[in-house]
């Protein structure tokens, strides 16, 4: 079983990324939101349709591009946007002059007569987008849409996918397990493991909700030889609960934040501070909570909306 | 008003199926393998009919040769002896081009990841399979349609007459007869297409299937045939029913479905497909049958070609819809 007692509400107009390792399910439950697998059990309601009685009508409104998706490679970029325009019952001319515009759009135009096969991963990438939106979906999915990009191309293309979800207002699922890309674009998540939704919201409110009991951790690098100096230090302070030393770093758990109080007593023992920071919880560390800690999810479930 | 937007639902649907295969169509004419194949058709058909036309010319039929009415069905079927006749290349090379253009019908789009892209479009999963078939049958059908015009239009320029209503109609009927004949590989191909995931895989056993057919069943049957051959002195019925039984062996194979029925369409003058005793012979008057009892004759072998495509068809059909389109 892929994909088990699953509940996810997506609202209009929004970015929700659905995290989770490889295989943890989210090709399979994009697939069926599709119609394209059917569940053991349950029902799913897309915009008022479900899936697995009447797919066509929930095809119509989803554009779905595929994890590493495939053209005809034979034919040009136009041609294919044209087969599938023509699919989705638009005329020949219609077919072409919104393909002229989406190629346009994702930055393709000069390309839009040659041959699919010799189109590099990241053409490939927006030609998919643009074969995508020729439907002129209400809800886009996009599966592992950044997979082989190199780090400009990820860059350039969720800030496409950024742009054209504003102008056109869509509904846009991106599952991913490229943390950085999803935190910078998604307005929520989901946290997909081995076919359980896990935890579902927005980043911060699900990183305070899961931290708000751990210490405050601050890191701190000191010249080399002042280390152990330091730590002796550090640690005769009443509000710092525990100093542990990985290499050159020293990580500080205190109670409260006290940046300025840890500052001021280096100082004055002159110690000389290289950096000093408060860690502040992102999606990574979300994501290590879940799946490589992992230890309490129980105590997660009552974040499972 | 749920009803006219089912109808509006309806004609878009059949809207797109007409791309799918219109995309089939120019997919197929466009590919290197079917210009390869059609050339090598082309070539044998040509030659065949070449030697059959300057034959018929050397040798005309005797004025009270029944056959002699028959001159267009003979272009078909007459060879010198040095090339098979126009209906035994067509015999072995359709199943070629039948496999040629259905053997990667699925699993190439599935490779090329297509497969999941064309499916989440606004259409029922069957239609691709449907255009795949219907695509692929329309280029047969075209091409054999054209082929046979063809050369029935050269014998009337040769001959100088055109053919005669019943000629016509058993040049038609041996047309749709090929057709079907390929169409039964086609849909063995795409079964198979379904079935393999690999291209290569697919195209190997189809080929190997026909292969089996055409070279290797024969000497199985000759096999057979000698274990049962009865005693020479055995009584008339007993021989009669080991040739009966040996022919049925025989039409397990499609390509003697095939044979069987062109040779009672294309040969006005054979009455029967099996062994016949004295006693049925006697008092028949040697003339040719009229088609309706040619057709009879044959009729089991036609309609069993035509139950093996569609339960070839149905086969790859089940397996289509329950395939897992992920790749």
């Amino acid at each position: 079983m892929a994909v088990d007692n699953l509940s996810l509400d997506i609202r209009e107009g929004e970015i929700f990324g659905l995290l989770g390792p490889n295989g943890a399910g989210k090709s399979t439950t994009i697939l069926m939101l599709l119609g394209l697998t059917e569940p053991y059990q349950g029902t799913i309601d897309v915009a008022g349709f479900d899936p697995i009685s009447n797919p066509v009508s929930v095809k119509k409104i989803i554009g779905y591009l595929p994890d590493n998706i495939g053209f005809y490679d034979h034919r040009t970029a136009l041609e294919n946007l044209v087969l599938t325009a023509q699919l989705n019952n638009q005329t020949y001319i219609q077919a072409n002059d919104n393909a002229l515009a989406l190629l346009e759009k994702v930055g393709l135009a000069d390309v839009a007569h040659k041959k699919v096969g010799k189109f590099s991963r990241g053409m490939r990438q927006r030609l998919g987008l643009a074969d995508t939106l020729i439907k002129k979906p209400s809800i886009v999915i996009l599966d592992e849409p950044t997979l082989g990009l190199d780090p400009m191309g990820v860059k350039d293309f969720t800030q496409l996918i950024l742009q054209l979800s504003r102008e056109e207002k869509l509904t846009v699922i991106l599952s991913s397990h490229q943390l950085y890309q999803v935190q910078k674009i998604c307005d929520r998540i989901g946290l997909f493991v081995q076919g359980k939704l896990l935890a579902q919201g927005k980043i911060d409110e699900l990183a305070q909700s899961l931290f708000k009991d751990k210490d405050q951790n601050i890191q701190l690098r000191v010249q080399n030889q002042q280390i152990s100096m330091a730590k002796q230090v550090l640690e005769q302070m009443e509000t710092v609960r525990k100093v542990t030393q990985q290499g050159d770093l020293l990580s500080i758990a205190t109670e409260a934040q006290v940046n300025n109080a840890i500052a001021e007593t280096l100082i004055r023992n002159n110690i000389n501070i290289v950096s000093l920071h408060q860690k502040t919880y992102g999606i990574e560390d979300i994501y290590s909570h879940y799946f490589e800690g992992g230890d309490n999810h129980e105590s997660n479930k009552q974040l499972v909306h | 008003m749920s009803q006219t937007s089912n109808w509006s639902i309806n004609i878009s649907n059949l809207n797109a199926f007409g791309v799918l295969v219109r995309k089939e169509i120019a997919d197929q004419i466009r590919s290197w393998r079917f210009i390869i194949i059609l050339a090598i058709i082309l070539l044998t058909c040509v030659s065949s009919l070449y030697t059959s036309l300057t034959f018929l010319k050397n040798t005309s039929p005797a004025p009270n040769d029944p056959e002699a009415d028959f001159f267009f069905l003979k272009i078909f079927t007459t060879s010198d002896g040095s090339i098979p006749s126009f209906h035994l290349f067509v015999g072995f090379l359709g199943p070629l081009l039948g496999i040629c253009l259905g053997f990667d019908a699925i699993n190439s789009e599935f490779n090329g990841r297509t497969l999941s892209r064309i499916l989440s479009q606004p259409i029922h999963r069957d239609f691709l399979l449907n255009a795949k078939f219907t695509g692929a049958l329309t280029v047969i059908g075209v091409l054999f349609t054209a082929l046979i015009l063809l050369t029935t239009g050269v014998g009337i320029m040769l001959v100088g007459f055109p053919p005669s209503g019943l000629e016509v109609t058993r040049i038609i009927l041996f047309t749709l007869l090929t057709i079907v004949y390929i169409a039964f590989w086609l849909n063995l191909a795409i079964l198979s297409s379904v079935w393999f995931k690999h291209t290569a895989t697919s195209a190997l056993v189809v080929i190997a299937v026909w292969l089996f057919f055409t070279m290797f069943y024969p000497i199985i049957i000759n096999l057979v045939a000698k274990a049962l051959q009865p005693n020479p002195y055995a009584s008339q019925r007993e021989i009669m029913e080991y040739q009966h039984f040996m022919l049925t062996l025989m039409r397990f194979a499609p390509s003697q479905l095939y044979t069987d029925g062109t040779n009672i369409l294309l040969m006005p003058t054979i009455r029967s497909l099996g062994p016949l005793n004295m006693e049925q012979l006697q008092g028949a008057i040697p003339s040719p049958l009229p088609i309706w009892e040619s057709v009879k004759i044959a009729w089991a072998q036609m309609t069993g070609l035509i139950a093996c495509t569609i339960l070839c068809f149905a086969g790859s059909y089940y397996l289509f819809m329950r395939k897992e389109i992920r790749c």
